[in-house]
């Protein structure tokens, strides 16, 4: 057992009796009571418990929270800017992606940390990016024309953004 | 072990359209806290608040399948709101309010399609009646549009939320007194509506089963012999309740039934976390005398040894198809198989309950909420009213959910401990204790005359049973399957192989396996015979079926196939030109009333890599309620059917599954998923479902583009068997 400090989503939580492997998912959904990032696998294997580590995609599943001191986590429930939703997630809805929606916060922090380091991705960039995540149900289509439509988005708002300040 | 752990899909599909008609308006709408405020409720489906916002509830399980927003829009359409105007909540179960409620054999819609027809068209009625006396006019003169009632003579108009309190002071009027809509007027099905809980989901809020709490709550793992059926002989219980955060453990013995109870050790901690992590230090020895004794490959071996007899049982016969094979021009024999199949949804099992003063309260993400009351209650010895389900949205079906085993896991576990808990299942359990999808073998022959026509037809299928009489769950093959009806001579039989493993309903029950034989078949048998595969089919749906015998399920509408077989050719320019080593395969598979062609264009490497470039599908399922989610169904019906022929099996050895976890069941994933192209017929029949019916054709249009690629026939699911990768 152990006593640290996360910040996650912003937000600083100090922490007593935590056992030492326990993985940052769980400390998300059972203590405190962050239950967008899921359970799927245990193993790193299908992504559904995504989150960012520095603006990285991590496996919450397969990374003690221990380890984490010093880092920023950012969870599903920390993507958007107040009630300003993530580009990603207003595409996501704007595309219908989901079916059963469970794998799909997963999704959308691997496409986040993704338009973090490639702001204008090819079809195989995302790709690449997204092989870890699994959808049981087969939304990739979709998945993809909302990433594309996010990046073009943020292309969009950066451009408007220029304009406003010259 | 025990097979009567539910009844059969058939039985139970029948059991819901009996009881399934009539509209009960007797009965209020449940709702929870957050529309508490000023509200009227019309009927069981429909509330109206002041502020004119229209409360609607979706009356069966989400699994994905999209019906807590399409089932809402049937309602919404006839009672003639603005979709923005509406606010959708999850029904109460409650079989008296709503009839069954259940989400299984692609049925929401053409159950419940004339139910809420009539829910929104009765509020509607109700409403313009309390304008038209307010107005003191006649009812006639009364229109509708986005949730007012006009009045354009006078130029007056009131919002339904103005005059709902008047309404439901009404008599009912008459069912046969209600004007429908035709199609011309609808203003929102057919529509693209976004699902109703996408905001909610990409925010991360919580939904499903796994999210939910409770006041006080511990969590708990449940630890079963990974040979089904086996019990607990000896086991240090003892040491693991002293581990940290470690609450309370202790041994079930079962109730004998695998769709409830089986024997096990329930571990219950702290956290999820601690609960997993000291089941790690449980050690148990076994007792497998009544176990699963399965061995995947003997079966396997033993199918392929009985291939060339007749079936033990006759399933249907006409004409003499030993005759006719004797004097065919041709004739074609090919041994088909497919392994067992997990469902593995994305979300594992999990249910949440208290049990007090003798009454259980479950929250869970099933598929059966109304059966689950029953299994809960025969397990914990109550009686089902004192049962109550809160219905969870759920994270992945596919079937498995329709079986409530980790349900009354969890109520066995709250009962013995007395504590308010969340079970929690690993992704090894899910793997180690689904109700797989059964495999089957298909030992075909057929003969063709001198034109190429199909004369002589006959299948022996191995199936399994659990009960040592009939097939088991998902098991069977109907007497009229395709293309049984259609030929002159036909033989279907039947052996059944004894399993301990338990088998359940793998989206497209049947179908899922049946398809991949049959359709691969009859373009061998095109092949054979020099023809186009196209126009092979097209004339095998150039006369009408014949009619169903005992044994039968639904009765194929040989115009409809043809015009989705046609359709999918056309739009995927079948037969046209295409780059040097690409390749076309065309299926058709009618399944759960759908209708459905399938064209897939692949390229396969060197390497045996297999690029799936496109898939060119044409449906036919009647009117569409909504194309966004229709359309996401049918794109992910392919890419599952595509997933499971490419690399997934289930392997058994001494009655236990191999597989633990997705590294070793690979389902497909973005790179190799290939554009889907949608095409529907909407045809004037009633509406059906489409979360299973675009499945089947898959597998055999890939095989048989594959073929067509490379020469090489599978006959063996999955790929990854004969080399291929996806």
């Amino acid at each position: 057992m152990t006593d640290f400090s996360l910040t996650i989503n912003g937000k600083t939580h100090h922490l007593k009796d935590v056992p030492q492997d326990m993985p940052l998912l769980w400390l998300l959904r059972d203590q405190l009571n962050l239950v967008g990032s899921k359970y799927g696998c245990g193993g790193g294997y299908c992504g559904a418990c995504t989150v960012h580590m520095d603006g990285m995609a991590i496996r919450s599943c397969s990374i003690p929270a221990a380890a984490l001191v010093g880092r920023q986590i950012t969870t599903i429930e920390g993507l958007a800017e107040g009630a300003d939703l993530h580009p990603l997630q207003q595409a996501w809805i704007d595309h219908d992606v989901p079916q059963c929606g469970y794998c799909q916060a997963g999704q959308i922090m691997s496409a986040a940390a993704l338009l973090n380091q490639q702001p204008k991705p090819s079809d195989s960039d995302i790709d690449q990016a997204m092989a870890g995540n699994l959808c049981r149900c087969g939304t990739y289509t979709r998945i993809k024309k909302a990433i594309h439509h996010a990046a073009e988005q943020l292309a969009y708002d950066a451009t408007a953004s220029k304009g406003g300040n010259s | 072990m025990n097979a009567k752990a539910g009844l059969s899909r058939r039985g139970l599909i029948k059991l819901m359209a009996v009881t399934g008609g009539g509209l009960s308006l007797g009965f209020h709408l449940q709702l929870g806290a957050k529309t508490a405020a000023a509200s009227v409720e019309l009927n069981a489906y429909i509330q109206v608040l002041a502020d004119n916002r229209i409360i609607i509830a979706a009356k069966n399980p989400e699994i994905g399948q999209g019906v807590k927003t399409s089932l809402p829009m049937i309602v919404a359409e006839e009672l003639d709101v603005d979709w923005q105007q509406v606010e959708v909540v999850q029904a109460a179960i409650n079989e008296a309010s709503y009839g069954p409620q259940f989400a299984g054999g692609s049925r929401s819609v053409a159950m419940n399609w004339d139910v809420l027809r009539q829910a929104g068209a009765t509020a509607k009625a109700m409403l313009v009646q309390a304008a038209a006396q307010q107005w003191q006019v006649t009812t006639a003169s009364c229109s509708t549009q986005a949730g007012r009632v006009l009045h354009s003579a006078s130029g007056r108009s009131l919002s339904y939320g103005e005059l709902a309190t008047a309404a439901a002071q009404l008599p009912l009027p008459a069912a046969d007194s209600l004007v429908l809509k035709s199609p011309q007027q609808y203003k929102l099905i057919g529509q693209r509506i976004g699902g109703v809980d996408n905001h909610a989901l990409v925010t991360g809020q919580p939904l499903f089963g796994i999210d939910q709490t409770l006041p006080g709550m511990k969590y708990a793992v449940y630890v079963k012999c990974p040979a089904r059926g086996g019990s607990v002989a000896h086991s240090n219980i003892a040491q693991v309740k002293q581990l940290a955060g470690v609450v309370d453990a202790f041994v079930l013995a079962g109730n004998g039934d695998v769709g409830q109870l089986l024997p096990g050790i329930a571990i219950i901690a702290d956290s999820t976390w601690a609960a997993f992590s000291a089941r790690k230090q449980l050690q148990v020895t076994w007792d497998e005398s009544k176990a699963a004794k399965d061995d995947w490959q003997q079966q396997r071996s033993r199918a392929l040894a009985i291939s060339q007899q007749q079936g033990e049982a006759l399933l249907t016969q006409h004409g003499d198809v030993a005759a006719s094979l004797a004097k065919a021009d041709k004739t074609l024999s090919a041994f088909y198989a497919y392994p067992f199949l997990a469902h593995a949804p994305l979300e594992p099992q999990n249910c949440s309950a208290i049990v007090k003063d003798g009454r259980c309260e479950l929250w869970a993400p099933t598929q059966t909420p109304q059966y689950a009351l029953g299994a809960v209650a025969n397990t914990l010895g109550i009686e089902a009213k004192a049962v109550t389900v809160h219905q969870t949205r759920i994270g992945g079906g596919f079937g498995r959910r329709l079986m409530n085993d980790y349900c009354c896991e969890a109520a066995a576990i709250a009962q013995h401990s007395g504590l308010p808990i969340k079970l929690q299942w690993s992704r090894e359990d899910d793997m180690a204790f689904d109700f797989y999808r059964p495999a089957g073998f298909h030992s075909l022959q057929a003969g063709l005359d001198k034109q190429g026509r199909i004369m002589a037809w006959d299948d022996h299928f191995i199936t399994y049973t659990e009960d040592g009489k009939t097939p088991t769950r998902g098991a069977g093959l109907n007497s009229n399957e395709f293309p049984a009806p259609l030929i002159k001579h036909v033989r279907l039989s039947q052996t059944l192989f004894d399993t301990g493993i338990p088998c359940g309903w793998w989206r497209a029950p049947g179908s899922n396996g049946i398809a991949f034989a049959i359709q691969s078949f009859i373009h061998e048998l095109a092949h054979a015979a020099g023809r186009d595969h196209l126009e092979l089919l097209l004339e095998l749906m150039s006369q009408p079926t014949r009619p169903a015998g005992e044994g039968a399920g639904q009765v194929l509408d040989t115009a409809r196939a043809a015009a989705v077989i046609k359709l999918a050719a056309q739009k995927a320019g079948w037969g046209k030109k295409l780059p040097k080593g690409r390749a076309q395969g065309l299926a058709f598979h009618f399944s759960h009333s759908g209708y459905f062609a399938e064209v897939a264009e692949l390229s396969v490497d060197d390497d045996k890599k297999i690029q799936l470039h496109k898939v060119t599908v044409a449906g036919d399922i009647g009117p569409i309620i909504n194309m966004s989610g229709a359309e996401n169904q049918v794109q992910g019906s392919v890419i599952d059917g595509y997933s499971t022929m490419a690399a997934l099996a289930v392997d058994i050895k001494a009655g236990r599954v191999q597989e633990s976890n997705y590294h070793q069941y690979p389902l497909l994933r973005m790179p190799s998923s290939p554009e889907v192209a949608v095409h529907f017929i909407q045809s004037n029949n009633p509406p059906t479902g489409v979360g299973e019916p675009a499945l089947p054709p898959l597998a055999a249009a890939v095989c048989n583009a594959l073929f067509t690629a490379t020469g090489v026939r599978v006959r063996e699911l999955p790929l990854s068997l004969a080399g291929f990768t996806v």
